[in-house]
Protein backbone atom coordinates (compact mmCIF):
# COMPACT_ATOMS: atom_id res chain seq x y z
CA UNK A 1 0.00 0.00 0.00
CA UNK A 2 1.13 3.46 -1.03
CA UNK A 3 0.42 6.40 1.03
CA UNK A 4 -0.66 9.37 -1.37
CA UNK A 5 1.91 12.85 -0.68
CA UNK A 6 -0.20 16.17 0.12
CA UNK A 7 0.21 17.17 -3.68
CA UNK A 8 -1.43 14.12 -4.97
CA UNK A 9 -4.40 14.88 -2.40
CA UNK A 10 -4.86 17.95 -3.15
CA UNK A 11 -5.40 16.83 -6.59
CA UNK A 12 -7.56 13.87 -6.08
CA UNK A 13 -9.55 16.80 -3.55
CA UNK A 14 -9.40 18.61 -7.05
CA UNK A 15 -10.42 15.89 -8.96
CA UNK A 16 -13.34 15.01 -6.94
CA UNK A 17 -14.52 18.40 -6.74
CA UNK A 18 -14.82 18.49 -10.44
CA UNK A 19 -16.75 15.22 -10.73
CA UNK A 20 -19.22 16.00 -7.88
CA UNK A 21 -19.57 19.57 -9.71
CA UNK A 22 -20.25 17.87 -12.86
CA UNK A 23 -22.82 15.35 -11.31
CA UNK A 24 -24.54 18.90 -10.16
CA UNK A 25 -24.71 20.11 -13.29
CA UNK A 26 -26.48 17.88 -14.88
CA UNK A 27 -28.51 17.14 -11.65
CA UNK A 28 -29.53 20.63 -11.89
CA UNK A 29 -30.31 20.85 -15.64
CA UNK A 30 -32.09 17.66 -15.75
CA UNK A 31 -35.44 19.73 -14.11
CA UNK A 32 -35.06 22.38 -16.83
CA UNK A 33 -34.11 20.95 -20.41
CA UNK A 34 -37.46 19.84 -22.13
CA UNK A 35 -36.45 19.26 -25.85
CA UNK A 36 -36.47 15.91 -27.13
CA UNK A 37 -32.25 16.69 -28.52
CA UNK A 38 -31.50 18.30 -25.24
CA UNK A 39 -32.56 15.46 -23.21
CA UNK A 40 -30.79 12.76 -25.45
CA UNK A 41 -28.42 15.05 -24.93
CA UNK A 42 -28.35 14.97 -21.28
CA UNK A 43 -28.81 11.24 -21.36
CA UNK A 44 -25.36 11.32 -22.73
CA UNK A 45 -23.98 13.41 -20.59
CA UNK A 46 -24.74 11.93 -17.42
CA UNK A 47 -24.00 8.35 -18.77
CA UNK A 48 -20.38 9.69 -19.24
CA UNK A 49 -20.29 11.72 -16.22
CA UNK A 50 -21.02 8.34 -14.05
CA UNK A 51 -18.40 6.38 -16.16
CA UNK A 52 -15.96 8.92 -15.55
CA UNK A 53 -16.39 8.38 -11.47
CA UNK A 54 -16.24 4.47 -11.98
CA UNK A 55 -12.91 5.24 -14.28
CA UNK A 56 -11.73 7.87 -12.02
CA UNK A 57 -12.22 5.23 -8.51
CA UNK A 58 -10.90 2.51 -10.38
CA UNK A 59 -7.61 4.53 -11.82
CA UNK A 60 -7.15 5.97 -8.13
CA UNK A 61 -7.52 2.64 -6.50
CA UNK A 62 -5.19 0.94 -8.53
CA UNK A 63 -2.60 3.73 -7.86
CA UNK A 64 -2.82 3.63 -4.24
CA UNK A 65 -1.27 -0.17 -4.71
CA UNK A 66 1.45 1.29 -6.12
CA UNK A 67 2.99 -0.19 -8.47
CA UNK A 68 1.63 -3.37 -9.08
CA UNK A 69 -1.99 -1.84 -9.73
CA UNK A 70 -1.46 -0.07 -11.83
CA UNK A 71 0.53 -2.39 -13.79
CA UNK A 72 -2.16 -5.13 -13.81
CA UNK A 73 -4.44 -1.97 -14.65
CA UNK A 74 -3.27 -1.12 -17.64
CA UNK A 75 -2.67 -5.04 -18.69
CA UNK A 76 -6.34 -5.47 -18.23
CA UNK A 77 -6.96 -2.22 -20.33
CA UNK A 78 -4.52 -3.56 -23.12
CA UNK A 79 -6.13 -6.59 -23.23
CA UNK A 80 -9.58 -5.17 -23.53
CA UNK A 81 -8.27 -3.07 -25.74
CA UNK A 82 -6.70 -5.28 -28.02
CA UNK A 83 -9.56 -7.41 -27.90
CA UNK A 84 -11.63 -4.88 -29.41
CA UNK A 85 -9.55 -3.84 -31.94
CA UNK A 86 -9.02 -7.59 -33.02
CA UNK A 87 -12.73 -8.26 -33.02
CA UNK A 88 -13.33 -4.99 -35.74
CA UNK A 89 -9.91 -5.77 -37.89
CA UNK A 90 -10.74 -9.15 -40.16
CA UNK A 91 -8.08 -11.80 -39.35
CA UNK A 92 -8.22 -15.17 -41.26
CA UNK A 93 -8.10 -19.26 -39.35
CA UNK A 94 -4.40 -19.03 -40.12
CA UNK A 95 -3.96 -16.04 -37.74
CA UNK A 96 -5.37 -17.92 -34.50
CA UNK A 97 -2.17 -18.83 -33.23
CA UNK A 98 -0.92 -15.85 -33.55
CA UNK A 99 -3.82 -14.33 -31.95
CA UNK A 100 -3.14 -16.55 -28.84
CA UNK A 101 0.11 -15.42 -28.39
CA UNK A 102 -0.74 -12.07 -28.52
CA UNK A 103 -3.26 -12.45 -25.42
CA UNK A 104 -2.26 -14.72 -23.51
CA UNK A 105 1.89 -14.45 -24.18
CA UNK A 106 3.13 -10.91 -25.33
CA UNK A 107 0.33 -8.64 -23.26
CA UNK A 108 1.62 -10.57 -19.60
CA UNK A 109 5.18 -10.61 -20.91
CA UNK A 110 5.34 -6.28 -21.87
CA UNK A 111 3.74 -5.75 -18.77
CA UNK A 112 6.03 -7.72 -16.79
CA UNK A 113 8.81 -5.78 -18.23
CA UNK A 114 6.92 -3.13 -16.72
CA UNK A 115 6.50 -4.40 -13.67
CA UNK A 116 10.17 -5.33 -13.00
CA UNK A 117 11.03 -2.10 -14.83
CA UNK A 118 13.54 -3.81 -17.67
CA UNK A 119 13.64 -0.99 -19.59
CA UNK A 120 15.94 -2.74 -22.34
CA UNK A 121 13.55 -5.30 -23.13
CA UNK A 122 10.64 -2.95 -22.54
CA UNK A 123 11.32 -0.42 -25.01
CA UNK A 124 11.99 -3.69 -28.27
CA UNK A 125 10.24 -6.21 -27.16
CA UNK A 126 7.07 -5.75 -29.25
CA UNK A 127 8.54 -3.67 -31.84
CA UNK A 128 11.85 -6.18 -32.43
CA UNK A 129 10.59 -9.48 -31.47
CA UNK A 130 6.94 -10.27 -31.50
CA UNK A 131 7.12 -7.96 -34.52
CA UNK A 132 9.06 -10.89 -36.30
CA UNK A 133 7.39 -13.76 -34.45
CA UNK A 134 4.12 -12.46 -35.31
CA UNK A 135 3.99 -13.29 -39.19
CA UNK A 136 6.81 -16.41 -38.66
CA UNK A 137 3.41 -17.91 -36.44
CA UNK A 138 1.09 -17.19 -39.00
CA UNK A 139 3.09 -19.05 -41.76
CA UNK A 140 2.13 -22.54 -39.71
CA UNK A 141 -1.61 -21.35 -40.92
CA UNK A 142 -0.45 -22.72 -44.88
CA UNK A 143 -2.43 -19.44 -45.69
CA UNK A 144 -0.89 -16.62 -48.18
CA UNK A 145 -4.31 -14.82 -48.53
CA UNK A 146 -4.04 -11.27 -47.67
CA UNK A 147 -0.68 -12.08 -45.68
CA UNK A 148 1.06 -8.74 -45.78
CA UNK A 149 -2.53 -6.98 -44.10
CA UNK A 150 -3.32 -9.42 -41.71
CA UNK A 151 -0.03 -9.61 -40.56
CA UNK A 152 0.15 -5.91 -40.24
CA UNK A 153 -3.28 -5.90 -38.35
CA UNK A 154 -1.83 -7.71 -35.86
CA UNK A 155 1.20 -5.78 -35.57
CA UNK A 156 -0.65 -2.80 -35.50
CA UNK A 157 -2.83 -3.89 -32.56
CA UNK A 158 -0.21 -4.76 -30.79
CA UNK A 159 1.48 -1.60 -31.02
CA UNK A 160 -1.12 0.19 -30.30
CA UNK A 161 -3.19 -1.01 -27.42
CA UNK A 162 0.11 -3.00 -26.19
CA UNK A 163 3.11 -1.21 -26.33
CA UNK A 164 1.71 2.43 -26.84
CA UNK A 165 -0.86 2.05 -23.38
CA UNK A 166 2.25 0.19 -21.83
CA UNK A 167 4.05 3.42 -21.77
CA UNK A 168 1.70 5.00 -18.98
CA UNK A 169 2.51 2.69 -16.33
CA UNK A 170 6.12 2.63 -17.18
CA UNK A 171 6.59 6.28 -16.28
CA UNK A 172 6.84 4.55 -12.62
CA UNK A 173 9.93 3.01 -13.37
CA UNK A 174 11.57 6.33 -14.91
CA UNK A 175 14.60 7.64 -12.27
CA UNK A 176 14.30 11.69 -11.88
CA UNK A 177 16.97 13.45 -10.06
CA UNK A 178 15.23 15.00 -6.73
CA UNK A 179 11.73 13.25 -7.70
CA UNK A 180 12.11 9.29 -6.16
CA UNK A 181 9.19 7.49 -4.99
CA UNK A 182 6.67 10.49 -6.56
CA UNK A 183 6.33 8.83 -10.13
CA UNK A 184 2.71 8.33 -9.80
CA UNK A 185 2.47 12.12 -10.45
CA UNK A 186 3.25 12.00 -13.51
CA UNK A 187 1.05 9.16 -14.86
CA UNK A 188 -1.70 11.54 -13.12
CA UNK A 189 -0.51 14.29 -14.84
CA UNK A 190 -0.69 12.44 -18.51
CA UNK A 191 -4.23 10.92 -17.81
CA UNK A 192 -5.50 13.71 -16.52
CA UNK A 193 -4.37 16.19 -19.15
CA UNK A 194 -5.05 13.70 -22.31
CA UNK A 195 -8.64 13.04 -20.66
CA UNK A 196 -9.91 16.76 -19.79
CA UNK A 197 -8.51 17.71 -23.28
CA UNK A 198 -10.40 14.91 -24.69
CA UNK A 199 -13.87 16.17 -22.43
CA UNK A 200 -13.29 19.76 -23.14
CA UNK A 201 -12.98 19.26 -27.04
CA UNK A 202 -16.33 17.73 -26.59
CA UNK A 203 -17.41 20.57 -24.33
CA UNK A 204 -16.63 22.79 -26.74
CA UNK A 205 -17.66 21.02 -29.39
CA UNK A 206 -20.98 20.70 -28.48
CA UNK A 207 -21.14 24.35 -27.30
CA UNK A 208 -19.31 26.12 -30.24
CA UNK A 209 -18.82 23.65 -32.80
CA UNK A 210 -19.46 25.07 -36.40
CA UNK A 211 -16.54 24.35 -38.69
CA UNK A 212 -15.66 20.51 -39.05
CA UNK A 213 -11.79 19.71 -38.90
CA UNK A 214 -11.87 16.70 -41.14
CA UNK A 215 -15.50 16.25 -42.17
CA UNK A 216 -15.01 12.73 -43.51
CA UNK A 217 -12.60 10.84 -40.87
CA UNK A 218 -14.52 12.86 -37.56
CA UNK A 219 -17.51 14.44 -38.89
CA UNK A 220 -18.18 15.59 -35.33
CA UNK A 221 -14.35 16.66 -34.41
CA UNK A 222 -14.40 20.63 -34.94
CA UNK A 223 -12.21 23.40 -35.21
CA UNK A 224 -14.35 25.38 -32.41
CA UNK A 225 -13.54 21.87 -30.15
CA UNK A 226 -10.02 21.38 -31.12
CA UNK A 227 -9.08 24.81 -30.31
CA UNK A 228 -10.83 25.19 -27.08
CA UNK A 229 -9.76 21.97 -25.94
CA UNK A 230 -6.32 22.15 -26.67
CA UNK A 231 -6.22 25.74 -25.02
CA UNK A 232 -7.83 24.50 -22.04
CA UNK A 233 -5.57 21.13 -21.65
CA UNK A 234 -2.38 23.29 -22.32
CA UNK A 235 -3.75 25.96 -19.29
CA UNK A 236 -4.98 23.23 -16.89
CA UNK A 237 -1.75 21.28 -17.68
CA UNK A 238 0.68 24.53 -16.55
CA UNK A 239 -1.66 25.27 -14.01
CA UNK A 240 -0.25 21.77 -12.27
CA UNK A 241 3.07 22.37 -12.27
CA UNK A 242 3.53 22.24 -8.70
CA UNK A 243 2.59 18.16 -9.56
CA UNK A 244 5.60 17.49 -11.72
CA UNK A 245 9.56 18.09 -11.65
CA UNK A 246 9.04 20.34 -14.51
CA UNK A 247 8.70 24.62 -14.68
CA UNK A 248 5.73 26.29 -15.74
CA UNK A 249 6.45 26.58 -19.33
CA UNK A 250 7.95 23.30 -19.42
CA UNK A 251 4.24 21.63 -17.98
CA UNK A 252 2.45 23.76 -20.42
CA UNK A 253 4.38 22.49 -23.36
CA UNK A 254 4.07 19.00 -22.28
CA UNK A 255 0.42 19.35 -22.21
CA UNK A 256 -0.09 21.06 -25.38
CA UNK A 257 2.27 18.28 -26.87
CA UNK A 258 0.04 15.44 -25.09
CA UNK A 259 -3.13 17.12 -25.65
CA UNK A 260 -2.31 17.55 -30.05
CA UNK A 261 -1.02 13.90 -30.12
CA UNK A 262 -4.14 12.63 -28.18
CA UNK A 263 -6.33 14.36 -30.89
CA UNK A 264 -4.03 12.75 -33.47
CA UNK A 265 -4.85 9.83 -31.51
CA UNK A 266 -8.55 9.97 -31.32
CA UNK A 267 -8.80 10.85 -35.11
CA UNK A 268 -6.51 8.45 -36.72
CA UNK A 269 -8.37 5.75 -34.70
CA UNK A 270 -11.15 7.27 -36.28
CA UNK A 271 -10.35 6.66 -39.57
CA UNK A 272 -9.92 2.82 -38.80
CA UNK A 273 -13.39 2.86 -37.06
CA UNK A 274 -15.36 4.59 -40.44
CA UNK A 275 -13.09 2.07 -42.77
CA UNK A 276 -14.69 -0.70 -40.85
CA UNK A 277 -18.61 0.92 -40.58
CA UNK A 278 -18.62 1.51 -36.88
CA UNK A 279 -19.10 4.54 -34.56
CA UNK A 280 -17.22 2.95 -31.47
CA UNK A 281 -15.13 0.00 -31.42
CA UNK A 282 -17.48 -1.36 -28.35
CA UNK A 283 -19.94 -0.71 -25.69
CA UNK A 284 -18.33 -1.62 -22.43
CA UNK A 285 -18.17 1.73 -20.69
CA UNK A 286 -21.36 3.99 -20.90
CA UNK A 287 -21.39 6.50 -23.30
CA UNK A 288 -18.33 6.51 -24.06
CA UNK A 289 -18.37 3.43 -26.67
CA UNK A 290 -15.27 0.59 -25.93
CA UNK A 291 -11.84 0.49 -23.77
CA UNK A 292 -10.78 2.42 -27.09
CA UNK A 293 -12.43 5.01 -27.90
CA UNK A 294 -11.23 6.03 -24.12
CA UNK A 295 -7.46 5.35 -24.77
CA UNK A 296 -7.19 5.98 -28.08
CA UNK A 297 -5.80 9.62 -27.25
CA UNK A 298 -3.47 8.32 -24.07
CA UNK A 299 -1.61 5.71 -26.45
CA UNK A 300 -0.76 8.40 -28.76
CA UNK A 301 0.61 10.83 -26.20
CA UNK A 302 2.29 7.99 -23.66
CA UNK A 303 4.87 6.90 -25.78
CA UNK A 304 5.60 10.55 -26.14
CA UNK A 305 5.48 11.86 -23.04
CA UNK A 306 7.32 9.13 -21.59
CA UNK A 307 10.39 9.53 -24.17
CA UNK A 308 10.53 13.10 -23.64
CA UNK A 309 10.71 13.07 -19.80
CA UNK A 310 13.22 10.58 -19.96
CA UNK A 311 15.26 12.23 -22.74
CA UNK A 312 15.10 15.84 -20.49
CA UNK A 313 15.54 14.72 -17.03
CA UNK A 314 16.97 11.16 -16.56
CA UNK B 1 -21.93 -25.29 -9.80
CA UNK B 2 -19.55 -26.67 -12.92
CA UNK B 3 -22.41 -24.98 -15.54
CA UNK B 4 -21.93 -21.60 -13.58
CA UNK B 5 -17.81 -21.48 -14.09
CA UNK B 6 -19.13 -22.53 -17.72
CA UNK B 7 -21.36 -20.04 -18.10
CA UNK B 8 -19.32 -17.08 -16.36
CA UNK B 9 -16.25 -18.27 -18.59
CA UNK B 10 -18.13 -18.33 -21.76
CA UNK B 11 -19.19 -14.61 -21.47
CA UNK B 12 -16.09 -13.00 -20.49
CA UNK B 13 -14.23 -14.91 -23.18
CA UNK B 14 -16.64 -14.59 -25.85
CA UNK B 15 -17.53 -10.89 -24.64
CA UNK B 16 -21.13 -12.02 -23.78
CA UNK B 17 -22.95 -9.57 -26.33
CA UNK B 18 -26.54 -10.75 -26.87
CA UNK B 19 -29.49 -8.96 -28.68
CA UNK B 20 -32.78 -10.27 -28.42
CA UNK B 21 -34.61 -8.38 -31.31
CA UNK B 22 -38.33 -9.37 -32.27
CA UNK B 23 -38.61 -12.19 -29.64
CA UNK B 24 -38.09 -11.90 -25.61
CA UNK B 25 -36.90 -14.21 -23.86
CA UNK B 26 -39.72 -15.76 -22.23
CA UNK B 27 -41.10 -18.60 -20.88
CA UNK B 28 -42.10 -20.98 -23.64
CA UNK B 29 -41.34 -24.27 -25.44
CA UNK B 30 -39.10 -23.23 -28.31
CA UNK B 31 -36.30 -24.48 -30.58
CA UNK B 32 -33.46 -22.13 -31.25
CA UNK B 33 -31.54 -22.92 -34.44
CA UNK B 34 -28.06 -21.04 -35.43
CA UNK B 35 -25.32 -21.48 -37.67
CA UNK B 36 -22.25 -23.45 -36.67
CA UNK B 37 -19.15 -23.05 -36.59
CA UNK B 38 -17.37 -23.66 -33.36
CA UNK B 39 -17.79 -25.47 -30.52
CA UNK B 40 -18.43 -22.68 -28.47
CA UNK B 41 -22.01 -22.24 -30.29
CA UNK B 42 -24.00 -23.93 -28.48
CA UNK B 43 -22.21 -22.87 -24.95
CA UNK B 44 -22.89 -19.21 -26.11
CA UNK B 45 -26.57 -19.67 -27.20
CA UNK B 46 -27.09 -21.60 -23.39
CA UNK B 47 -25.08 -18.79 -22.16
CA UNK B 48 -27.35 -15.90 -23.15
CA UNK B 49 -30.35 -17.31 -21.81
CA UNK B 50 -31.56 -16.52 -18.79
CA UNK B 51 -30.99 -19.17 -15.76
CA UNK B 52 -34.54 -20.22 -15.71
CA UNK B 53 -34.80 -20.89 -19.50
CA UNK B 54 -31.61 -22.47 -19.68
CA UNK B 55 -32.67 -25.20 -16.95
CA UNK B 56 -35.70 -25.86 -19.55
CA UNK B 57 -33.54 -25.71 -22.77
CA UNK B 58 -31.12 -28.81 -23.65
CA UNK B 59 -28.48 -28.50 -26.70
CA UNK B 60 -28.56 -31.33 -29.79
CA UNK B 61 -25.16 -32.66 -29.98
CA UNK B 62 -23.34 -35.42 -31.75
CA UNK B 63 -23.50 -38.54 -29.47
CA UNK B 64 -20.36 -39.81 -30.98
CA UNK B 65 -18.57 -37.01 -29.99
CA UNK B 66 -20.07 -36.49 -26.28
CA UNK B 67 -19.51 -40.01 -25.50
CA UNK B 68 -16.43 -40.37 -26.44
CA UNK B 69 -14.28 -39.30 -23.45
CA UNK B 70 -15.51 -39.69 -19.60
CA UNK B 71 -15.02 -35.71 -18.87
CA UNK B 72 -17.42 -35.19 -22.33
CA UNK B 73 -20.17 -37.81 -21.47
CA UNK B 74 -20.05 -36.37 -17.81
CA UNK B 75 -20.53 -32.55 -18.87
CA UNK B 76 -22.80 -33.84 -21.70
CA UNK B 77 -25.26 -36.00 -19.37
CA UNK B 78 -24.70 -33.82 -15.68
CA UNK B 79 -24.16 -30.41 -17.11
CA UNK B 80 -25.44 -29.58 -20.27
CA UNK B 81 -27.99 -32.12 -20.18
CA UNK B 82 -27.43 -32.66 -24.00
CA UNK B 83 -30.10 -34.26 -26.09
CA UNK B 84 -27.73 -36.58 -27.61
CA UNK B 85 -27.97 -38.28 -31.48
CA UNK B 86 -26.76 -40.25 -33.88
CA UNK B 87 -24.69 -38.61 -37.20
CA UNK B 88 -23.46 -41.81 -38.62
CA UNK B 89 -25.13 -44.56 -38.98
CA UNK B 90 -28.49 -43.50 -37.97
CA UNK B 91 -31.17 -45.92 -37.17
CA UNK B 92 -34.57 -46.79 -38.73
CA UNK B 93 -37.16 -43.94 -38.33
CA UNK B 94 -39.17 -46.64 -36.14
CA UNK B 95 -36.76 -46.74 -34.03
CA UNK B 96 -36.53 -44.65 -30.88
CA UNK B 97 -33.07 -44.05 -31.35
CA UNK B 98 -33.33 -42.06 -34.20
CA UNK B 99 -32.37 -38.87 -34.17
CA UNK B 100 -35.92 -37.16 -35.06
CA UNK B 101 -37.52 -40.09 -32.49
CA UNK B 102 -35.20 -38.71 -29.37
CA UNK B 103 -36.17 -34.79 -30.10
CA UNK B 104 -39.41 -35.37 -29.87
CA UNK B 105 -39.09 -37.53 -26.76
CA UNK B 106 -37.49 -34.44 -25.07
CA UNK B 107 -39.69 -31.95 -26.82
CA UNK B 108 -42.68 -33.99 -25.25
CA UNK B 109 -41.15 -33.00 -21.81
CA UNK B 110 -41.62 -29.74 -22.53
CA UNK B 111 -37.98 -29.18 -22.93
CA UNK B 112 -36.67 -26.13 -25.40
CA UNK B 113 -33.59 -26.94 -27.64
CA UNK B 114 -30.63 -26.13 -29.40
CA UNK B 115 -30.22 -27.14 -32.69
CA UNK B 116 -28.04 -26.36 -35.38
CA UNK B 117 -29.58 -27.56 -39.00
CA UNK B 118 -26.30 -27.53 -40.29
CA UNK B 119 -25.37 -30.93 -39.09
CA UNK B 120 -21.52 -30.19 -38.53
CA UNK B 121 -19.43 -26.91 -37.97
CA UNK B 122 -19.00 -25.13 -40.93
CA UNK B 123 -16.05 -24.04 -41.96
CA UNK B 124 -16.97 -22.08 -45.05
CA UNK B 125 -17.78 -18.03 -45.18
CA UNK B 126 -21.36 -18.84 -46.37
CA UNK B 127 -23.76 -20.85 -44.59
CA UNK B 128 -24.13 -24.84 -45.19
CA UNK B 129 -27.40 -25.74 -46.50
CA UNK B 130 -29.75 -27.09 -43.34
CA UNK B 131 -30.65 -31.00 -42.81
CA UNK B 132 -34.46 -31.73 -42.67
CA UNK B 133 -34.38 -32.29 -38.97
CA UNK B 134 -35.96 -28.96 -37.89
CA UNK B 135 -38.69 -29.49 -41.30
CA UNK B 136 -39.28 -32.80 -38.83
CA UNK B 137 -39.79 -30.99 -36.12
CA UNK B 138 -41.87 -28.20 -36.87
CA UNK B 139 -44.48 -30.22 -38.60
CA UNK B 140 -45.05 -32.36 -35.47
CA UNK B 141 -44.96 -30.01 -32.44
CA UNK B 142 -46.47 -26.58 -34.07
CA UNK B 143 -46.96 -24.95 -31.14
CA UNK B 144 -43.23 -25.06 -30.59
CA UNK B 145 -42.10 -21.00 -31.28
CA UNK B 146 -38.62 -21.59 -33.95
CA UNK B 147 -36.12 -18.99 -33.15
CA UNK B 148 -33.04 -18.13 -35.78
CA UNK B 149 -30.44 -17.27 -33.53
CA UNK B 150 -26.98 -15.63 -35.72
CA UNK B 151 -23.64 -16.59 -34.01
CA UNK B 152 -21.24 -14.08 -35.18
CA UNK B 153 -17.34 -14.00 -34.67
CA UNK B 154 -17.40 -17.59 -32.61
CA UNK B 155 -15.29 -19.14 -35.77
CA UNK B 156 -12.36 -16.82 -34.98
CA UNK B 157 -12.73 -17.31 -30.61
CA UNK B 158 -12.44 -21.15 -31.50
CA UNK B 159 -12.32 -22.22 -35.13
CA UNK B 160 -12.75 -26.19 -36.08
CA UNK B 161 -9.43 -28.04 -35.41
CA UNK B 162 -8.48 -25.33 -32.65
CA UNK B 163 -8.16 -26.23 -28.69
CA UNK B 164 -6.81 -22.68 -27.56
CA UNK B 165 -9.74 -19.82 -27.86
CA UNK B 166 -8.49 -16.00 -28.58
CA UNK B 167 -11.10 -13.88 -26.45
CA UNK B 168 -12.18 -11.76 -29.14
CA UNK B 169 -16.05 -10.16 -29.06
CA UNK B 170 -18.62 -12.55 -30.25
CA UNK B 171 -22.34 -11.67 -30.63
CA UNK B 172 -25.32 -13.57 -30.54
CA UNK B 173 -28.79 -12.13 -32.25
CA UNK B 174 -31.91 -13.74 -31.28
CA UNK B 175 -34.43 -13.14 -33.95
CA UNK B 176 -38.80 -12.98 -34.43
CA UNK B 177 -40.08 -16.42 -34.18
CA UNK B 178 -40.91 -18.84 -37.00
CA UNK B 179 -43.39 -21.39 -37.21
CA UNK B 180 -43.63 -23.46 -41.04
CA UNK B 181 -46.82 -22.51 -43.00
CA UNK B 182 -49.68 -24.81 -43.94
CA UNK B 183 -48.83 -25.09 -47.59
CA UNK B 184 -44.89 -24.71 -47.16
CA UNK B 185 -42.68 -27.36 -48.75
CA UNK B 186 -39.82 -28.89 -46.92
CA UNK B 187 -37.16 -27.14 -49.42
CA UNK B 188 -39.14 -23.97 -49.04
CA UNK B 189 -39.05 -23.88 -45.32
CA UNK B 190 -35.15 -24.67 -44.42
CA UNK B 191 -34.33 -22.08 -46.94
CA UNK B 192 -36.67 -19.44 -45.42
CA UNK B 193 -35.02 -20.53 -42.09
CA UNK B 194 -31.41 -20.60 -43.16
CA UNK B 195 -32.31 -17.18 -44.82
CA UNK B 196 -33.73 -15.77 -41.14
CA UNK B 197 -30.02 -16.43 -40.01
CA UNK B 198 -28.63 -14.47 -42.65
CA UNK B 199 -31.07 -11.39 -42.18
CA UNK B 200 -30.22 -10.91 -38.48
CA UNK B 201 -26.34 -10.54 -39.38
CA UNK B 202 -27.20 -7.11 -41.16
CA UNK B 203 -29.25 -5.99 -38.41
Amino acid sequence: MMAFDQETLRLLLGIFGLLSFASLVVFLLRSRIKSKAGVSTLQNLSARIKAWWIMTVIFVFAMLTGGTGSVVLFALISFLALREFITLTPTRKADHRSLFWAFFIIIPYQYFLVGTQYYGMFSIFIPVYAFLFIPIQSLKGEDYERFLERTAKIQWGLMICVYCASHAPALLMLKIPNFSGQNAKLLFFLVLVVQLSDVFQYVFGKMLGRTPIMPKISPHKTVEGFVGGIVAATFIGSSLWWLTPFTVWQAAGMAFLIAMLGFFGGATMSAIKRDRGVKDYGNLIEGHGGMLDRIDSLCFAAPVYFHLIRFYST
Amino acid sequence: MIAKIIVQLTRFLCGANVRWLGCEPRDHQRIYFANHTSHLDFLVIWSALPISLRNKTRPVAARDYWLAKPWRRYLAEHVFHAVLIERHKIPAPDSPDNPLNIMLAALKKKFSLILFPEGSRNVEEEMQSFKSGLYHLAKAVPGVELIPVYLENLSRILPKGEFLPVPLIGSITFGPAMALGSQETKADFLNRCRHAIKSLEDL
